[in-house]
Protein backbone atom coordinates (compact mmCIF):
# COMPACT_ATOMS: atom_id res chain seq x y z
CA UNK A 1 0.00 0.00 0.00
CA UNK A 2 2.93 2.29 0.60
CA UNK A 3 3.44 2.73 -3.11
CA UNK A 4 -0.20 3.40 -3.83
CA UNK A 5 -0.59 6.02 -1.14
CA UNK A 6 2.21 8.06 -2.60
CA UNK A 7 0.30 11.10 -3.74
CA UNK A 8 2.89 12.28 -6.17
CA UNK A 9 1.95 15.65 -7.46
CA UNK A 10 3.24 15.79 -10.98
CA UNK A 11 5.44 18.71 -11.71
CA UNK A 12 3.95 20.99 -14.29
CA UNK A 13 6.08 19.75 -17.10
CA UNK A 14 6.65 21.68 -20.27
CA UNK A 15 6.16 25.08 -18.75
CA UNK A 16 8.64 27.70 -19.73
CA UNK A 17 9.61 30.71 -17.72
CA UNK A 18 8.44 33.01 -20.52
CA UNK A 19 4.76 32.81 -19.56
CA UNK A 20 5.06 35.23 -16.70
CA UNK A 21 5.01 33.92 -13.15
CA UNK A 22 7.07 35.15 -10.27
CA UNK A 23 10.40 34.04 -11.62
CA UNK A 24 10.82 31.62 -8.73
CA UNK A 25 12.40 28.34 -9.68
CA UNK A 26 13.67 25.22 -8.01
CA UNK A 27 12.44 21.82 -6.95
CA UNK A 28 12.05 20.19 -3.56
CA UNK A 29 10.53 17.17 -1.85
CA UNK A 30 7.95 16.80 0.90
CA UNK A 31 7.90 13.37 2.55
CA UNK A 32 6.03 12.12 5.59
CA UNK A 33 2.57 11.93 7.08
CA UNK A 34 -0.23 10.14 5.25
CA UNK A 35 -2.64 12.47 7.12
CA UNK A 36 -1.03 15.70 5.87
CA UNK A 37 -0.56 14.45 2.27
CA UNK A 38 -3.93 15.69 0.85
CA UNK A 39 -3.19 19.15 2.26
CA UNK A 40 0.41 19.32 1.03
CA UNK A 41 -0.68 18.06 -2.40
CA UNK A 42 -3.21 20.90 -2.82
CA UNK A 43 -0.71 23.49 -1.57
CA UNK A 44 1.98 22.14 -3.88
CA UNK A 45 -0.36 22.16 -6.89
CA UNK A 46 -1.51 25.72 -6.23
CA UNK A 47 2.02 26.92 -5.58
CA UNK A 48 3.28 25.30 -8.79
CA UNK A 49 0.39 26.87 -10.76
CA UNK A 50 1.42 30.30 -9.49
CA UNK A 51 5.14 29.61 -9.97
CA UNK A 52 5.69 27.56 -13.14
CA UNK A 53 9.42 27.32 -12.50
CA UNK A 54 8.95 25.36 -9.28
CA UNK A 55 8.40 21.61 -9.00
CA UNK A 56 7.39 19.96 -5.75
CA UNK A 57 6.91 16.25 -5.11
CA UNK A 58 4.77 15.08 -2.20
CA UNK A 59 4.66 11.55 -0.81
CA UNK A 60 2.91 10.23 2.28
CA UNK A 61 4.10 6.88 3.62
CA UNK A 62 3.88 8.06 7.25
CA UNK A 63 5.30 10.64 9.66
CA UNK A 64 7.94 8.21 10.89
CA UNK A 65 9.22 7.78 7.34
CA UNK A 66 9.36 11.56 6.90
CA UNK A 67 11.28 12.10 10.15
CA UNK A 68 13.70 9.29 9.24
CA UNK A 69 14.19 10.95 5.83
CA UNK A 70 14.83 14.33 7.50
CA UNK A 71 17.43 12.75 9.79
CA UNK A 72 19.07 10.98 6.83
CA UNK A 73 18.97 14.21 4.80
CA UNK A 74 16.90 12.70 1.98
CA UNK A 75 13.99 15.15 2.12
CA UNK A 76 13.70 18.94 2.06
CA UNK A 77 10.50 19.16 4.07
CA UNK A 78 9.18 16.50 6.45
CA UNK A 79 5.41 16.64 6.97
CA UNK A 80 4.30 15.12 10.27
CA UNK A 81 1.13 14.49 12.24
CA UNK A 82 3.06 14.08 15.48
CA UNK A 83 5.85 16.10 17.06
CA UNK A 84 9.46 14.98 16.70
CA UNK A 85 10.80 13.15 19.77
CA UNK A 86 13.83 14.23 21.75
CA UNK A 87 15.60 10.98 20.79
CA UNK A 88 14.96 11.79 17.12
CA UNK A 89 16.29 15.34 17.57
CA UNK A 90 19.47 13.84 19.06
CA UNK A 91 19.83 11.47 16.09
CA UNK A 92 19.30 14.39 13.71
CA UNK A 93 21.89 16.55 15.43
CA UNK A 94 24.35 13.65 15.36
CA UNK A 95 23.85 13.68 11.56
CA UNK A 96 24.33 17.45 11.37
CA UNK A 97 20.62 18.14 10.81
CA UNK A 98 18.85 20.80 12.85
CA UNK A 99 15.06 20.11 12.79
CA UNK A 100 13.05 23.37 12.55
CA UNK A 101 9.35 23.06 13.37
CA UNK A 102 6.53 25.00 11.67
CA UNK A 103 2.90 24.26 12.53
CA UNK A 104 0.84 24.48 9.32
CA UNK A 105 -2.62 23.34 10.49
CA UNK A 106 -4.46 21.54 13.27
CA UNK A 107 -6.31 18.23 13.12
CA UNK A 108 -9.10 16.83 15.23
CA UNK A 109 -8.16 13.13 15.31
CA UNK A 110 -11.54 11.52 14.73
CA UNK A 111 -12.67 8.12 15.98
CA UNK A 112 -14.97 6.53 13.42
CA UNK A 113 -17.37 3.58 13.43
CA UNK A 114 -19.88 2.16 10.97
CA UNK A 115 -23.11 4.22 10.75
CA UNK A 116 -25.06 1.07 11.77
CA UNK A 117 -23.25 1.03 15.12
CA UNK A 118 -25.52 2.47 17.87
CA UNK A 119 -22.55 3.62 20.00
CA UNK A 120 -22.21 7.40 19.67
CA UNK A 121 -19.83 8.43 22.44
CA UNK A 122 -16.82 6.91 24.22
CA UNK A 123 -14.48 8.04 26.97
CA UNK A 124 -10.74 8.06 26.42
CA UNK A 125 -10.46 5.27 29.01
CA UNK A 126 -12.94 3.17 27.01
CA UNK A 127 -11.00 3.82 23.77
CA UNK A 128 -7.82 2.80 25.57
CA UNK A 129 -9.56 -0.39 26.73
CA UNK A 130 -10.69 -1.14 23.17
CA UNK A 131 -7.22 -0.60 21.68
CA UNK A 132 -5.46 -2.63 24.38
CA UNK A 133 -7.93 -5.51 23.79
CA UNK A 134 -9.28 -5.17 27.35
CA UNK A 135 -12.74 -4.33 25.96
CA UNK A 136 -13.63 -6.77 23.19
CA UNK A 137 -17.41 -6.54 22.89
CA UNK A 138 -19.53 -3.53 21.91
CA UNK A 139 -22.05 -4.29 24.71
CA UNK A 140 -19.36 -3.35 27.28
CA UNK A 141 -19.54 0.25 26.00
CA UNK A 142 -23.30 0.44 25.50
CA UNK A 143 -23.60 -1.16 22.08
CA UNK A 144 -24.94 -4.42 20.71
CA UNK A 145 -23.58 -7.86 21.69
CA UNK A 146 -21.02 -8.06 18.88
CA UNK A 147 -17.22 -8.31 18.93
CA UNK A 148 -15.14 -5.19 18.40
CA UNK A 149 -12.75 -5.11 15.43
CA UNK A 150 -10.18 -2.50 16.45
CA UNK A 151 -8.23 -1.07 13.51
CA UNK A 152 -5.12 1.09 13.77
CA UNK A 153 -2.46 2.44 11.41
CA UNK A 154 0.95 0.72 11.21
CA UNK A 155 4.07 1.95 13.00
CA UNK A 156 5.12 4.16 10.05
CA UNK A 157 2.24 6.44 10.95
CA UNK A 158 2.39 9.56 13.12
CA UNK A 159 -1.29 9.00 13.84
CA UNK A 160 -0.41 5.55 15.25
CA UNK A 161 2.09 7.13 17.63
CA UNK A 162 -0.07 10.16 18.52
CA UNK A 163 -3.08 7.92 19.26
CA UNK A 164 -0.93 5.58 21.34
CA UNK A 165 0.42 8.40 23.50
CA UNK A 166 -2.77 10.44 23.90
CA UNK A 167 -5.49 7.79 23.88
CA UNK A 168 -4.05 4.31 24.55
CA UNK A 169 -1.68 5.62 27.24
CA UNK A 170 -4.16 8.39 28.21
CA UNK A 171 -1.52 11.14 28.47
CA UNK A 172 -2.68 14.04 30.63
CA UNK A 173 -5.38 12.07 32.46
CA UNK A 174 -5.31 10.81 36.04
CA UNK A 175 -5.34 7.24 34.69
CA UNK A 176 -2.31 7.84 32.41
CA UNK A 177 -0.10 4.75 32.05
CA UNK A 178 3.00 4.94 29.87
CA UNK A 179 3.41 1.16 29.82
CA UNK A 180 0.21 0.54 27.84
CA UNK A 181 0.63 -0.64 24.22
CA UNK A 182 -1.73 -1.46 21.38
CA UNK A 183 -3.20 -4.94 21.95
CA UNK A 184 -1.83 -7.62 19.69
CA UNK A 185 -5.24 -8.35 18.16
CA UNK A 186 -5.51 -4.80 16.79
CA UNK A 187 -5.35 -4.73 12.99
CA UNK A 188 -2.56 -2.45 11.75
CA UNK A 189 -3.23 -1.24 8.22
CA UNK A 190 -0.82 0.47 5.84
CA UNK A 191 -3.05 3.44 4.93
CA UNK A 192 -5.81 5.63 6.32
CA UNK A 193 -7.99 5.10 3.24
CA UNK A 194 -7.98 1.33 3.75
CA UNK A 195 -9.02 1.69 7.41
CA UNK A 196 -11.87 4.09 6.59
CA UNK A 197 -13.16 1.76 3.85
CA UNK A 198 -12.97 -1.22 6.24
CA UNK A 199 -15.11 0.69 8.77
CA UNK A 200 -17.57 1.65 6.01
CA UNK A 201 -18.00 -2.05 5.20
CA UNK A 202 -17.86 -3.61 8.67
CA UNK A 203 -20.49 -2.79 11.35
CA UNK A 204 -18.17 -4.03 14.14
CA UNK A 205 -15.09 -2.04 13.20
CA UNK A 206 -13.61 1.05 14.84
CA UNK A 207 -10.75 3.17 13.45
CA UNK A 208 -9.20 6.61 13.84
CA UNK A 209 -8.40 9.11 11.10
CA UNK A 210 -7.59 12.74 10.54
CA UNK A 211 -10.70 14.94 10.19
CA UNK A 212 -9.88 15.39 6.49
CA UNK A 213 -10.40 11.67 5.85
CA UNK A 214 -13.86 11.46 7.45
CA UNK A 215 -16.65 10.89 4.88
CA UNK A 216 -20.37 10.12 4.82
CA UNK A 217 -19.84 6.34 4.90
CA UNK A 218 -18.55 6.42 8.49
CA UNK A 219 -19.84 7.92 11.74
CA UNK A 220 -17.67 9.99 14.07
CA UNK A 221 -17.73 9.23 17.79
CA UNK A 222 -18.10 11.99 20.36
CA UNK A 223 -15.07 11.71 22.64
CA UNK A 224 -15.35 12.31 26.39
CA UNK A 225 -12.22 13.16 28.36
CA UNK A 226 -13.62 11.35 31.41
CA UNK A 227 -17.01 9.78 32.15
CA UNK A 228 -18.12 13.03 33.84
CA UNK A 229 -17.37 15.28 30.86
CA UNK A 230 -19.72 15.88 27.94
CA UNK A 231 -19.00 14.10 24.65
CA UNK A 232 -17.47 16.37 21.99
CA UNK A 233 -17.78 15.70 18.25
CA UNK A 234 -14.63 16.37 16.22
CA UNK A 235 -14.99 19.50 14.10
CA UNK A 236 -13.13 22.64 13.08
CA UNK A 237 -14.96 24.61 15.81
CA UNK A 238 -14.32 22.15 18.65
CA UNK A 239 -10.65 21.82 17.70
CA UNK A 240 -10.23 25.61 17.55
CA UNK A 241 -11.87 26.27 20.92
CA UNK A 242 -9.87 23.45 22.51
CA UNK A 243 -12.89 21.44 23.68
CA UNK A 244 -12.14 18.38 21.51
CA UNK A 245 -9.78 16.21 23.59
CA UNK A 246 -7.64 14.68 20.81
CA UNK A 247 -6.69 17.63 18.62
CA UNK A 248 -3.11 17.74 17.38
CA UNK A 249 -0.84 20.00 15.36
CA UNK A 250 0.11 19.16 11.77
CA UNK A 251 3.66 20.33 11.23
CA UNK A 252 6.44 20.76 8.70
CA UNK A 253 10.07 20.16 9.67
CA UNK A 254 12.98 21.61 7.73
CA UNK A 255 16.74 21.44 8.31
CA UNK A 256 17.28 24.83 9.95
CA UNK A 257 15.17 27.91 9.10
CA UNK A 258 13.59 27.47 5.65
CA UNK A 259 15.38 29.43 2.93
CA UNK A 260 14.75 30.48 -0.67
CA UNK A 261 11.93 28.81 -2.55
CA UNK A 262 11.06 26.55 0.41
CA UNK A 263 10.52 29.63 2.57
CA UNK A 264 8.26 31.14 -0.13
CA UNK A 265 6.27 27.92 -0.26
CA UNK A 266 5.81 27.75 3.52
CA UNK A 267 4.87 31.46 3.63
CA UNK A 268 2.18 30.64 1.06
CA UNK A 269 0.92 27.71 3.20
CA UNK A 270 0.62 29.97 6.24
CA UNK A 271 -1.00 32.84 4.30
CA UNK A 272 -4.76 33.49 4.35
CA UNK A 273 -5.19 31.82 0.91
CA UNK A 274 -3.14 28.82 2.03
CA UNK A 275 -5.21 28.46 5.18
CA UNK A 276 -8.42 28.54 3.09
CA UNK A 277 -7.23 25.28 1.51
CA UNK A 278 -6.93 23.80 5.02
CA UNK A 279 -10.65 24.39 5.55
CA UNK A 280 -11.49 23.06 2.08
CA UNK A 281 -9.65 19.78 2.79
CA UNK A 282 -11.44 19.42 6.12
CA UNK A 283 -8.65 20.21 8.57
CA UNK A 284 -8.55 23.02 11.12
CA UNK A 285 -6.80 26.26 10.06
CA UNK A 286 -4.36 28.04 12.32
CA UNK A 287 -6.00 30.71 14.48
CA UNK A 288 -4.84 34.11 13.21
CA UNK B 1 39.83 -7.81 -42.11
CA UNK B 2 43.19 -6.52 -43.23
CA UNK B 3 44.42 -10.06 -43.72
CA UNK B 4 41.64 -10.77 -46.19
CA UNK B 5 42.41 -7.59 -48.13
CA UNK B 6 46.11 -8.37 -48.47
CA UNK B 7 45.51 -11.95 -49.64
CA UNK B 8 42.15 -11.98 -51.35
CA UNK B 9 42.89 -15.03 -53.49
CA UNK B 10 44.06 -17.38 -50.81
CA UNK B 11 40.93 -19.05 -49.57
CA UNK B 12 42.90 -20.99 -46.98
CA UNK B 13 44.22 -17.85 -45.29
CA UNK B 14 40.78 -16.33 -45.43
CA UNK B 15 39.40 -19.36 -43.65
CA UNK B 16 42.21 -19.11 -41.15
CA UNK B 17 41.32 -15.45 -40.54
CA UNK B 18 37.68 -16.36 -40.08
CA UNK B 19 38.72 -19.02 -37.62
CA UNK B 20 40.91 -16.63 -35.72
CA UNK B 21 38.11 -14.10 -35.56
CA UNK B 22 35.73 -16.77 -34.33
CA UNK B 23 38.22 -17.79 -31.68
CA UNK B 24 38.61 -14.17 -30.59
CA UNK B 25 34.84 -13.68 -30.56
CA UNK B 26 34.45 -16.85 -28.60
CA UNK B 27 36.95 -15.67 -26.04
CA UNK B 28 35.10 -12.35 -25.66
CA UNK B 29 31.81 -14.16 -25.21
CA UNK B 30 33.34 -16.65 -22.78
CA UNK B 31 34.70 -13.75 -20.76
CA UNK B 32 31.33 -12.05 -20.84
CA UNK B 33 29.53 -15.16 -19.64
CA UNK B 34 32.09 -15.68 -16.89
CA UNK B 35 31.57 -12.08 -15.80
CA UNK B 36 27.80 -12.51 -15.80
CA UNK B 37 28.12 -15.68 -13.73
CA UNK B 38 30.48 -14.01 -11.29
CA UNK B 39 28.24 -10.95 -11.08
CA UNK B 40 25.29 -13.05 -9.89
CA UNK B 41 27.50 -14.57 -7.18
CA UNK B 42 28.96 -11.18 -6.23
CA UNK B 43 25.48 -9.65 -5.92
CA UNK B 44 24.34 -12.61 -3.80
CA UNK B 45 27.38 -12.36 -1.53
CA UNK B 46 26.88 -8.60 -1.32
CA UNK B 47 23.28 -9.08 -0.18
CA UNK B 48 24.31 -11.66 2.43
CA UNK B 49 27.09 -9.35 3.63
CA UNK B 50 24.76 -6.36 4.01
CA UNK B 51 22.06 -8.43 5.74
CA UNK B 52 24.60 -9.80 8.22
CA UNK B 53 26.37 -6.47 8.75
CA UNK B 54 23.17 -4.47 9.32
CA UNK B 55 21.14 -7.19 11.01
CA UNK B 56 23.50 -8.92 13.44
CA UNK B 57 24.07 -5.92 15.78
CA UNK B 58 20.44 -6.20 16.97
CA UNK B 59 21.41 -9.37 18.85
CA UNK B 60 23.47 -7.20 21.20
CA UNK B 61 20.19 -5.50 22.19
CA UNK B 62 17.86 -8.50 21.98
CA UNK B 63 19.43 -11.96 22.41
CA UNK B 64 18.79 -14.24 19.37
CA UNK B 65 16.61 -16.55 21.44
CA UNK B 66 14.31 -13.68 22.50
CA UNK B 67 14.32 -12.23 18.99
CA UNK B 68 13.21 -15.52 17.43
CA UNK B 69 10.75 -16.66 20.08
CA UNK B 70 9.59 -13.34 21.54
CA UNK B 71 5.94 -12.66 20.86
CA UNK B 72 5.78 -8.88 21.11
CA UNK B 73 6.96 -6.45 18.44
CA UNK B 74 6.84 -2.81 19.50
CA UNK B 75 9.55 -1.11 17.41
CA UNK B 76 8.49 2.50 18.08
CA UNK B 77 7.98 2.16 21.83
CA UNK B 78 10.42 3.30 24.44
CA UNK B 79 12.19 0.96 25.12
CA UNK B 80 11.40 -1.03 21.95
CA UNK B 81 10.87 -4.80 22.02
CA UNK B 82 11.58 -7.06 19.07
CA UNK B 83 10.08 -10.56 18.98
CA UNK B 84 9.35 -12.06 15.57
CA UNK B 85 7.55 -15.30 16.50
CA UNK B 86 4.17 -13.93 15.29
CA UNK B 87 5.63 -13.07 11.86
CA UNK B 88 7.44 -16.39 11.57
CA UNK B 89 4.29 -18.39 12.33
CA UNK B 90 2.23 -16.19 9.98
CA UNK B 91 4.68 -16.65 7.11
CA UNK B 92 4.73 -20.44 7.58
CA UNK B 93 0.95 -20.65 7.89
CA UNK B 94 0.19 -18.51 4.84
CA UNK B 95 2.85 -20.20 2.69
CA UNK B 96 1.66 -23.70 3.62
CA UNK B 97 -1.98 -22.92 2.86
CA UNK B 98 -1.13 -21.12 -0.39
CA UNK B 99 0.98 -24.08 -1.51
CA UNK B 100 -1.61 -26.64 -0.45
CA UNK B 101 -4.23 -24.81 -2.54
CA UNK B 102 -2.05 -24.02 -5.55
CA UNK B 103 -0.14 -27.28 -6.10
CA UNK B 104 -3.02 -29.73 -6.72
CA UNK B 105 -4.82 -27.22 -8.93
CA UNK B 106 -1.64 -26.22 -10.73
CA UNK B 107 -0.41 -29.76 -11.42
CA UNK B 108 -3.88 -30.92 -12.46
CA UNK B 109 -4.13 -27.95 -14.81
CA UNK B 110 -0.69 -28.73 -16.26
CA UNK B 111 -1.63 -32.41 -16.73
CA UNK B 112 -4.80 -31.36 -18.51
CA UNK B 113 -2.98 -28.94 -20.79
CA UNK B 114 -0.18 -31.32 -21.70
CA UNK B 115 -1.97 -34.70 -21.85
CA UNK B 116 -5.71 -34.22 -22.25
CA UNK B 117 -6.55 -30.93 -23.92
CA UNK B 118 -6.60 -30.70 -27.71
CA UNK B 119 -3.52 -28.94 -29.02
CA UNK B 120 -5.49 -25.85 -30.05
CA UNK B 121 -7.00 -25.46 -26.56
CA UNK B 122 -3.69 -25.82 -24.75
CA UNK B 123 -1.96 -23.42 -27.12
CA UNK B 124 -4.64 -20.83 -26.45
CA UNK B 125 -4.90 -21.46 -22.70
CA UNK B 126 -1.24 -21.39 -21.71
CA UNK B 127 -0.54 -17.74 -22.63
CA UNK B 128 -3.73 -16.73 -20.85
CA UNK B 129 -2.61 -18.51 -17.67
CA UNK B 130 0.83 -16.97 -17.95
CA UNK B 131 -0.85 -13.57 -18.27
CA UNK B 132 -2.12 -14.09 -14.70
CA UNK B 133 1.51 -13.92 -13.54
CA UNK B 134 1.78 -10.43 -15.02
CA UNK B 135 -0.91 -8.90 -12.81
CA UNK B 136 0.85 -6.53 -10.38
CA UNK B 137 0.67 -7.67 -6.76
CA UNK B 138 -0.95 -4.40 -5.70
CA UNK B 139 -3.85 -5.22 -8.07
CA UNK B 140 -4.16 -8.64 -6.46
CA UNK B 141 -4.26 -6.81 -3.12
CA UNK B 142 -7.14 -4.65 -4.31
CA UNK B 143 -9.01 -7.68 -5.59
CA UNK B 144 -8.43 -9.35 -2.23
CA UNK B 145 -9.69 -6.28 -0.37
CA UNK B 146 -12.72 -5.61 -2.54
CA UNK B 147 -13.91 -9.10 -3.51
CA UNK B 148 -12.32 -11.92 -1.54
CA UNK B 149 -12.18 -10.52 2.00
CA UNK B 150 -15.96 -9.80 2.26
CA UNK B 151 -16.58 -13.29 0.83
CA UNK B 152 -14.23 -15.01 3.32
CA UNK B 153 -15.75 -12.94 6.14
CA UNK B 154 -19.31 -14.05 5.39
CA UNK B 155 -18.34 -17.65 4.50
CA UNK B 156 -16.62 -18.32 7.84
CA UNK B 157 -18.72 -15.79 9.80
CA UNK B 158 -15.62 -13.86 10.87
CA UNK B 159 -15.27 -10.46 12.51
CA UNK B 160 -13.12 -9.27 9.65
CA UNK B 161 -12.21 -10.66 6.24
CA UNK B 162 -8.67 -9.32 6.52
CA UNK B 163 -6.94 -12.51 7.64
CA UNK B 164 -4.27 -15.05 6.79
CA UNK B 165 -6.66 -17.22 4.80
CA UNK B 166 -7.60 -14.37 2.46
CA UNK B 167 -3.91 -13.63 1.90
CA UNK B 168 -3.14 -17.32 1.33
CA UNK B 169 -5.87 -17.67 -1.30
CA UNK B 170 -4.62 -14.56 -3.13
CA UNK B 171 -1.05 -15.91 -2.97
CA UNK B 172 -2.14 -19.30 -4.30
CA UNK B 173 -3.64 -17.52 -7.31
CA UNK B 174 -0.38 -15.62 -7.78
CA UNK B 175 1.80 -18.73 -7.66
CA UNK B 176 -0.58 -20.78 -9.84
CA UNK B 177 0.71 -19.52 -13.22
CA UNK B 178 4.34 -20.40 -12.35
CA UNK B 179 3.35 -23.86 -11.16
CA UNK B 180 1.19 -24.53 -14.23
CA UNK B 181 3.70 -23.22 -16.71
CA UNK B 182 6.80 -24.99 -15.35
CA UNK B 183 5.02 -28.31 -14.64
CA UNK B 184 3.44 -28.29 -18.08
CA UNK B 185 6.87 -27.93 -19.66
CA UNK B 186 8.14 -30.80 -17.49
CA UNK B 187 5.19 -33.03 -18.46
CA UNK B 188 5.69 -32.25 -22.15
CA UNK B 189 9.33 -33.29 -21.83
CA UNK B 190 8.32 -36.84 -20.79
CA UNK B 191 9.42 -39.07 -23.73
CA UNK B 192 6.61 -40.27 -25.99
CA UNK B 193 7.91 -43.88 -25.64
CA UNK B 194 7.05 -43.93 -21.92
CA UNK B 195 3.43 -43.11 -22.65
CA UNK B 196 3.26 -45.47 -25.59
CA UNK B 197 4.67 -48.28 -23.45
CA UNK B 198 2.07 -47.54 -20.83
CA UNK B 199 -0.79 -47.57 -23.34
CA UNK B 200 0.62 -50.78 -24.84
CA UNK B 201 0.26 -52.40 -21.43
CA UNK B 202 -3.40 -51.49 -21.48
CA UNK B 203 -3.24 -48.55 -19.09
CA UNK B 204 -5.96 -45.92 -19.36
CA UNK B 205 -5.19 -42.25 -19.92
CA UNK B 206 -5.66 -41.50 -16.22
CA UNK B 207 -3.35 -44.36 -15.21
CA UNK B 208 -0.75 -43.16 -17.70
CA UNK B 209 -0.86 -39.59 -16.40
CA UNK B 210 -0.82 -40.64 -12.74
CA UNK B 211 1.67 -43.53 -12.85
CA UNK B 212 3.92 -42.58 -15.76
CA UNK B 213 3.83 -38.91 -16.73
CA UNK B 214 3.75 -37.27 -13.29
CA UNK B 215 6.43 -39.55 -11.72
CA UNK B 216 8.79 -39.06 -14.66
CA UNK B 217 8.23 -35.29 -14.65
CA UNK B 218 8.51 -35.14 -10.85
CA UNK B 219 11.80 -33.24 -10.75
CA UNK B 220 10.33 -30.54 -12.99
CA UNK B 221 7.10 -30.45 -11.00
CA UNK B 222 9.06 -30.20 -7.74
CA UNK B 223 10.99 -27.27 -9.22
CA UNK B 224 7.64 -25.68 -10.14
CA UNK B 225 6.35 -26.18 -6.61
CA UNK B 226 9.52 -24.64 -5.15
CA UNK B 227 9.15 -21.61 -7.40
CA UNK B 228 5.56 -21.31 -6.21
CA UNK B 229 6.62 -21.58 -2.55
CA UNK B 230 9.30 -18.96 -3.18
CA UNK B 231 6.72 -16.60 -4.62
CA UNK B 232 4.41 -17.16 -1.65
CA UNK B 233 7.13 -16.61 0.98
CA UNK B 234 8.47 -13.49 -0.68
CA UNK B 235 5.25 -11.76 -1.71
CA UNK B 236 4.80 -8.55 0.26
CA UNK B 237 2.28 -6.06 -1.09
CA UNK B 238 -0.71 -8.41 -1.23
CA UNK B 239 -0.19 -9.76 2.30
CA UNK B 240 0.43 -6.26 3.63
CA UNK B 241 -2.96 -5.22 2.26
CA UNK B 242 -5.14 -8.23 3.06
CA UNK B 243 -3.57 -10.25 5.90
CA UNK B 244 -4.88 -7.83 8.57
CA UNK B 245 -1.64 -6.76 10.25
CA UNK B 246 -2.35 -7.95 13.81
CA UNK B 247 0.69 -8.62 15.99
CA UNK B 248 -0.62 -11.66 17.90
CA UNK B 249 0.83 -15.12 17.20
CA UNK B 250 -1.80 -16.52 14.81
CA UNK B 251 -3.63 -19.60 16.08
CA UNK B 252 -6.03 -20.11 13.19
CA UNK B 253 -5.70 -19.17 9.50
CA UNK B 254 -8.73 -16.93 9.96
CA UNK B 255 -6.83 -14.67 12.41
CA UNK B 256 -5.50 -11.33 11.16
CA UNK B 257 -1.71 -11.61 11.00
CA UNK B 258 1.54 -10.00 9.83
CA UNK B 259 4.08 -11.93 7.77
CA UNK B 260 7.83 -11.37 7.88
CA UNK B 261 7.75 -9.56 4.53
CA UNK B 262 4.91 -7.28 5.70
CA UNK B 263 6.79 -6.54 8.92
CA UNK B 264 9.85 -5.53 6.89
CA UNK B 265 7.81 -3.37 4.52
CA UNK B 266 5.93 -1.57 7.27
CA UNK B 267 9.03 -1.16 9.43
CA UNK B 268 11.84 -0.10 7.12
CA UNK B 269 10.34 3.26 6.16
CA UNK B 270 10.52 4.94 9.54
CA UNK B 271 13.72 3.19 10.63
CA UNK B 272 16.65 5.57 10.88
CA UNK B 273 19.85 4.14 9.34
CA UNK B 274 21.80 2.22 11.94
CA UNK B 275 19.08 2.56 14.60
CA UNK B 276 17.70 -0.38 16.58
CA UNK B 277 14.58 -0.73 14.42
CA UNK B 278 16.74 -0.64 11.28
CA UNK B 279 18.89 -3.45 12.62
CA UNK B 280 15.84 -5.45 13.71
CA UNK B 281 14.24 -5.15 10.26
CA UNK B 282 17.48 -6.31 8.59
CA UNK B 283 17.64 -9.22 11.02
CA UNK B 284 14.10 -10.20 9.96
CA UNK B 285 15.36 -10.05 6.37
CA UNK B 286 18.33 -12.24 7.30
CA UNK B 287 16.05 -14.84 8.87
CA UNK B 288 13.74 -14.72 5.84
CA UNK B 289 16.81 -15.32 3.65
CA UNK B 290 17.91 -18.30 5.78
CA UNK B 291 14.35 -19.66 5.60
CA UNK B 292 14.23 -19.53 1.80
CA UNK B 293 17.74 -20.98 1.62
CA UNK B 294 16.64 -23.89 3.82
CA UNK B 295 13.58 -24.47 1.63
CA UNK B 296 15.82 -24.57 -1.44
CA UNK B 297 18.34 -26.95 0.15
CA UNK B 298 15.59 -29.32 1.29
CA UNK B 299 14.03 -29.19 -2.18
CA UNK B 300 17.41 -29.96 -3.75
CA UNK B 301 17.80 -33.01 -1.49
CA UNK B 302 14.31 -34.26 -2.30
CA UNK B 303 14.96 -33.76 -5.99
CA UNK B 304 18.26 -35.71 -5.81
CA UNK B 305 16.53 -38.60 -4.08
CA UNK B 306 13.72 -38.62 -6.62
CA UNK B 307 16.21 -38.54 -9.48
CA UNK B 308 18.12 -41.50 -8.07
CA UNK B 309 14.86 -43.37 -7.57
CA UNK B 310 13.89 -42.93 -11.20
CA UNK B 311 17.38 -43.34 -12.62
CA UNK B 312 17.72 -46.53 -14.61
Amino acid sequence: MIATTLALTTCTGGTTLTNGGSGLSGSFKIIGSNTVTPLSSIWAEEFMNDNPGVSISVSGPGSGVGIAALIDGTTDICQASRLIRSSEIEQAQANGVDPYEIQVATDALSVVVNPANPVSELTIAQLSGIYTNQITNWKEVGGTDTPIVAIARDTNSGTHVFFKEHVVQMAGLATADKTLEYGNKVLQLPSTEEGVSQVAGNPNAIFYAGLGYVNDEVKTIAVKRTADDAGVQPSVATALDGSYPVARPLVYYTDGMPQGVIKDYIDYCLSATGQEEVVAIGFVPLAH
Amino acid sequence: MRQENTAPTAAGISRLGLGRRLRLGERVIEGWILLAGLLAIIVLLGIVFILVKEGLPIFAHTPPWEFLFGTSWYPVSDPPTFGIAPFFVATLMITLIATAVAVPIGVACAAYLSEVAPRRVSEAAKPVIELLAGIPSVMMGFIGLALLSPFVQSLFNLNTGLCGLTAAIMLSMMSLPIIVSVSEDALRAVPQEFKEASYALGATKWETVWHVCIPSALSGIAAAVMLGVGRAIGETMTVLMVAGGALAVPVSPTDPMTTMTAAIASGIGNAVRGGLQYQAVFAVGLILFILTLAVNIIAERVLERQKRKFAR
